[in-house]
């Protein structure tokens, strides 16, 4: 039996909790048919239910009730610690989001158990032998997980979130556990809408214009700023301009920094780290300006412009303009 | 009021990764060491946090004979104490190394020293395995708050802001309480020279560790293989501009 812990947005089902069902389906199929249990928290959207049938989930717990308002790493785990001993599960598993990974890491320490972070793929069953990513996506490694529950998360991007062939019955149960005020000792006071709004808006740009060493100093953005303004996009930075205090961090991309699926992204100067390429590789499209041929950016890029961004970008900007005839 | 904070000396990841003969672990002799972006703002934290409440910011690491770098670094940077539990790390999985930091916590709280506030990385540059600070929250049976930017002390209270998926959410734990801390609330100050002179004259408290680890139940390590570069050159200089227009076009994005 395996046991899920789903996230939802406005949307429905969160597409990496959607990516750990895939991953779970094609364990189950390999485990000979195992059942699909997924466990949702609080206030959910409509349509869950038929999307979770349709991504071929056997059963649902939707747990709600006191303790349950706003997130807490701790109550969630008690509640999946409960479902996963009613349900037998032998496998725990959450998308590798920040609370993906909290809350399975507060049911690992209540289980006294291994987990495995951010797992891409399955080796074997008998072992259980996962591999997962390390070092920001740079290197892989394979881990044994021998202990029951298995517990893991699984790396955003790894699995494509597919519908079932078969659909699940996602046999619907309300549940309210109760939660240990020792769980409630580290809470949730306020939730509002400080910074968190602006990386919003980068991550849902249509266009992105990514700027790092190569701006070459706190001066060096104009050019780069213009053209993500023209485009109607936001400007991305890597995390060396952000750290010698060129830009502000909420316009960071990368592990540290925001994930950006935009349909154009065009890094100027960035030499294209697997610490920043982890968060801009969901990029439809990467037009690379760099002096250097070799760099990983250009390299792995579909389109390159190989020359110096405060030459290139400011033609750009021109011939963008020059076409618009103003 | 006193803050030990727990950094873990690893490869510089931000070039190229190569891997030890063994395969287990990424090989750092070439590229130099570090401690992750995620610990720096942990680093900075603590030292703010000790000198706004007239305490002492002690730095903490399990980690082999060359990780004193790391801490003397910490302690450059506003620390005042160092720990260090020498141990080969790639035989301690998350689970040894949070039991090994609360060992450390429990004596020195034995010895009159207890710490309000233990504060950690999200997550290792290297190992990523994001729940050593959960860990240790249960083995210490403090409550943890997880992935804060900020974090304020007042009143026996822990204030933290994280950066929720649905806006900035303001977390609050009674003291003593573990966070664990992500890169982007604090900029890391630079170390002065005064800083530097004043850290290698600090002792460094060292020790052993206190149990037999578990181990991280890795079998090895692999490269991803490269991929082939299939990138189309537009141009070189502002000459390219025309055809870098013509592609806006092409994806409609103008
Ligand atoms: C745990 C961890 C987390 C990290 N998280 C992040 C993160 O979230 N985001 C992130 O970005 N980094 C992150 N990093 C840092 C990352 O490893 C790199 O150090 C960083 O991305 C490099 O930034 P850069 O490309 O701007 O600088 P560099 O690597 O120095 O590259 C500069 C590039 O600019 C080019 N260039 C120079 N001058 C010009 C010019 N005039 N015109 C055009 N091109 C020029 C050069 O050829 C080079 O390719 C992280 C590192 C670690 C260890």
């Amino acid at each position: 039996m395996i046991l899920l812990y789903l996230e939802t947005d406005e949307a429905g089902i969160a597409e990496t909790s959607l990516e750990t069902v895939a991953l779970a389906r094609s364990l189950a199929e390999a485990g000979g048919g195992i059942a699909i249990r997924a466990v949702l928290f609080g206030g959910l959207p409509e349509g869950v239910a038929g999307q979770l049938a349709a991504h071929g989930v056997d059963e649902v717990f939707h747990v709600t009730g006191a303790g349950f308002e706003a997130f807490s790493g701790a109550a969630w785990a008690s509640a999946l610690q409960a479902l996963r001993e009613r349900t037998g599960s032998v496998v725990v598993a959450a998308g590798g989001s920040p609370r993906g990974n909290e809350v399975l890491a507060h049911l690992a320490a209540r289980l006294d158990v291994p987990m495995a972070a951010n797992v891409v793929s399955f080796a074997g069953l008998a072992p259980f032998v996962v591999t997962r990513q390390v070092v920001g996506g740079a290197a892989l490694e394979e881990m044994r997980l021998d202990q029951r529950p298995a517990l893991f998360t699984v790396a955003g991007h790894s699995w494509t979130a597919r519908a079932a062939v078969t659909p699940g019955k996602a046999e619907w149960h309300e549940e309210a556990p109760e939660v240990a005020p020792g769980d409630l000792a580290a809470r949730i006071v306020s939730v509002g809408q400080r910074e968190a709004v602006r990386p919003g808006a980068l991550k849902r740009a249509r266009v992105v214009v990514g700027a790092g060493r190569g701006a070459g100093g706190p001066d060096g953005f104009d050019g780069v700023v213009e053209l993500a303004e023209l485009l109607g996009g936001a400007l991305g930075v890597s995390r060396v301009v952000t750290s010698l205090g060129w830009r502000p961090h909420h316009e960071q991309v990368g592990q540290t920094g925001s994930r950006i699926s935009p349909e154009l992204y065009i890094p100027c100067g960035i030499s294209g780290a697997i610490q920043h390429w982890a968060g801009c590789s969901s990029s439809k499209t990467i037009l690379a300006i760099n002096t250097d041929p070799e760099a990983p950016m250009v390299t792995k890029a579909d389109y390159a412009v190989i020359g110096d961004m405060h030459e290139v970008v400011p033609a750009i900007v021109e011939e963008l303009r020059r076409r618009s005839g103003a | 009021m006193d803050v030990l904070v727990c950094v873990k000396r690893v490869p510089d990841s931000s070039s190229q990764i190569l891997l030890t003969e063994d395969a287990q672990a990424v090989d750092g002799r070439h590229v130099g060491f570090t401690v992750s972006p995620h610990e720096e703002c942990a680093v900075e934290l603590a030292a703010r946090l000790a000198d706004a409440t007239g305490g002492t910011a002690t730095v903490l690491t399990l980690g082999p004979a060359e990780a004193v770098e790391q801490l003397r670094n910490a302690l450059a940077l506003g620390c005042g104490a160092a720990v260090h539990v020498e141990a080969d790390t790639s035989r301690f999985g998350p689970a040894d190394v949070a039991r090994e930091i609360a060992a450390v916590v429990r004596e020195h709280e034995g010895a009159g020293s207890p710490y309000d506030l233990v504060l950690l990385g999200n997550d290792a540059a290297d190992s990523g395995d994001f729940q050593v600070g959960i860990r240790l929250a249960y083995a210490l049976g403090r409550p943890v708050v997880n992935g804060a930017k900020v974090v304020e002390l007042a009143d026996g209270v822990a204030t933290a802001h994280v950066d929720g998926p649905a806006g900035a959410e303001t977390w609050s734990a009674p003291l003593p309480a573990v966070v664990t801390v992500l890169e982007g609330g604090v900029e890391p100050r630079y170390p002065t020279i005064k800083g530097r002179m004043a850290a290698r004259k600090v002792q460094i408290e060292q020790r052993r560790p206190a149990y037999e680890p578990g181990g991280s139940r890795r079998t090895r390590l692999l490269l991803p293989p490269p991929e082939p570069s299939t990138v189309q050159v537009l141009g070189k200089g502002a000459e390219a501009a025309p055809a870098v227009v013509d592609l806006f076009e092409k994806l409609g994005v103008r």
